[in-house]
């Protein structure tokens, strides 16, 4: 059972960044961890590949500049090895850019299964998974709960807005997990020395067969028009708890007449 | 000149269109010369809804049977929008269904999605997406640049569902084109948990957990609280992705956009990634032990205190008033 988990490296959340003024991008110099949205999906693989006895999890990922450090913390969870696609062009690039980039690479790998994250932290839109999925021709589930495979068939609890569905996929698939249903193993000191041998196979666009042209800031075909400060809202009252604060939230609520 | 055409893709379930598709005809209306929504299911029984919601038309792909949403209904579209009788403008709410659908359409039509929305806005001959980035301190405005049918995914209470008093809308079919291996996920059973009260999404009064509740025993006071004020309980990412809660419970940027009369934010710090979902309320109540916590910045009413000190007290005094 080979399983390819898109692990994206993003700027740590703890600290968002900036806008480039100029380039009306986030600044991106800083230091790149792993997702923790993918580390669920990570996680799920490892599992999964536990199960069938066989197989490896493969990770797959893009970045503009070589970057590995979020690479190799999934590495030391347990992923055999990873495909990394490393350009310049990149920079830039938007969801369905990503999903082609990430596809080309995935093909690679003939995977019988791929997982994602529901969405990633920085960027959010939720769409590459189901992207990836088409430009694949694969039948996919989103926001899964969980998954068991048995021969071709993957069984999949779908979240949805009052409970969930149970899906029956066909494989090979692709499989957007949610946050928070496996925990995240950490990884062990064997792990991590083990991540610096595993092997990561950096590709160049080149080497996908993809005109830089097609991703990117020319292959987004979306501009940022304008920007505006939100307006601030009025300062709200602040009171220091001395074991009274319970009547004043009742005051409050008492005053918006909603009890 | 102007946007001519816009369609909507139309959520519904047993008959009753979702709020979400009534939002998005709202603004959708104010914009288009012709507001078409496509739908799946029984088409009759949604027409006159949506009809007097905005819709002119209702293009109906027919029943999906046991299939997913996604690929069929992205497939139907792409077959009309490849012979040449799409529109100018696709709105879809971020749903899950909604997100399957768009990501399916950009990929078939190699036309790229704006997401996040959170308000429209016309320049020109154009449509631009706002989305509310770092927190909701900073609105960018995003356009195509180039030609072909724009897609928006919309995030849900962005805009007021209001009737327009429009008769019912017409029905017509759009067919729909060979799925290839897409259409390989069948759905085998379907289970609603068992939830009392309000929903997240549309109570008057929402209380959240986040971290420093400390455990997820704990999280024991807030669905208390929430049944004691007649409301919903939501949570922070933190406590989600930590397993003690499931994600139908998050409210955020990731998960739901709330806006209730009152949100009750308790040990949540107020990351940007909160922020997004709750800051639209009307009245917010933070308790927090870190008087620096952001949270405090959207706070219409800030304690600084511990909150398992405060919301044991507070009740204890609604339930005495019970």
């Amino acid at each position: 059972m080979n399983v390819v988990v898109c692990a994206k490296q993003i700027p740590d959340p703890a600290d968002p960044g900036q806008m480039d003024p100029e380039t009306r991008t986030l600044k991106r110099d800083v230091k790149l961890i792993l997702d923790e949205s993918d580390s669920y999906g990570v996680e799920m693989g490892l599992q999964l590949v536990d199960a069938a006895g066989e197989g490896e999890v493969v990770l797959v990922s893009m970045v503009p500049n070589s970057e590995v450090g979020g690479l190799r913390t999934a590495l030391a969870m347990g992923a055999g090895s990873a495909i990394l696609v490393s350009d310049e062009a990149l920079a830039g690039s938007d969801a369905l850019s990503t999903a082609k980039v990430l596809a080309a690479a995935i093909q690679r790998c003939e995977p019988d299964l791929v997982l994602t994250a529901t969405e990633s932290s920085d960027g959010y839109t939720g769409t590459v998974p189901v992207q990836i999925a088409e430009l694949l021709d694969l039948p996919s589930v989103t926001f899964a709960k969980s998954i068991e495979v048995s021969g071709d068939t993957a069984t999949v609890q779908r979240q949805t807005e009052d409970g969930y569905d149970v899906i029956e996929c066909s494989l090979p698939c692709v499989v957007s997990v949610t946050a928070g249903v496996v925990e995240p193993r950490y990884p062990s000191f064997k792990g991590i020395m083990a991540a610096k041998n595993k092997p990561v196979d950096e590709l160049d666009l080149a080497a996908l067969g993809i005109d830089p042209a097609t991703v990117g800031w020319t292959g987004a075909r979306q501009e940022i028009v304008a920007t505006a400060e939100a307006p601030a809202g009025e300062a709200g009252e602040i009171i220091h708890d001395e074991g009274d604060a319970h009547e004043r939230i009742l005051a409050f609520l008492d005053d918006l007449k909603i009890l | 000149m102007g946007i001519s055409k816009i369609w909507i893709y139309g959520e519904s379930t047993g008959g009753v269109v979702s709020t979400a598709t009534l939002e998005l005809l709202a603004k959708a209306r104010t914009i288009g010369d012709t507001v078409e929504v496509v739908v799946h299911g029984d088409a009759s029984a949604v027409a006159a809804e949506l009809g007097e919601h905005g819709a002119s038309t209702v293009l109906s792909i027919g029943e999906l049977g046991d299939g997913l949403p996604g690929p069929r209904v992205a497939s139907a579209m792409a077959t009309a929008i490849d012979a040449g009788n799409g529109p100018d403008v696709l709105l879809l709410a971020t749903s899950y269904d909604g997100r399957d659908v768009a990501g399916r359409l950009s990929a078939k039509i190699d036309a790229p999605v704006i997401t996040n929305v959170v308000d429209l806005t016309v320049d020109g001959d154009r449509l631009l997406g706002v989305e509310s980035i770092f927190g909701g301190s900073l609105d960018i405005s995003t356009g195509f640049t180039g030609d072909g049918t724009a897609i928006f995914l919309v995030r849900p209470k962005s805009f007021a569902a209001e009737s327009a008093g429009g008769a019912a809308a017409a029905v017509d079919s759009l067919e729909g084109g060979d799925l290839g291996n897409t259409g390989g996920s069948t759905v085998k059973d379907r289970f609603a948990e068992e939830s009392t009260g309000p929903k997240l999404d549309e109570a008057a009064i929402v209380v959240s957990g986040g971290r420093g509740l400390g455990s997820a025993e704990h999280y024991e006071l807030i669905e208390t609280l929430a049944g004691l004020l007649k409301g919903a309980a939501g949570a922070s990412r933190a406590v989600v992705d930590a397993g003690w809660v499931p994600y139908s419970y998050q409210v955020g940027q990731t998960g739901k956009v709330v806006k209730p009369a009152v949100y009750l934010a308790c040990g949540i710090s107020g990351a940007t990634q909160h922020l997004v979902g709750m800051k639209g309320s009307a009245n917010i109540i933070a308790i927090n032990k870190d008087e620096e916590a952001p949270i405090f910045g959207v706070a219409d009413l800030g304690i600084v205190g511990d909150l398992h000190k405060v919301v044991p007290k507070l009740i204890e005094a609604l339930q005495a008033r019970a």
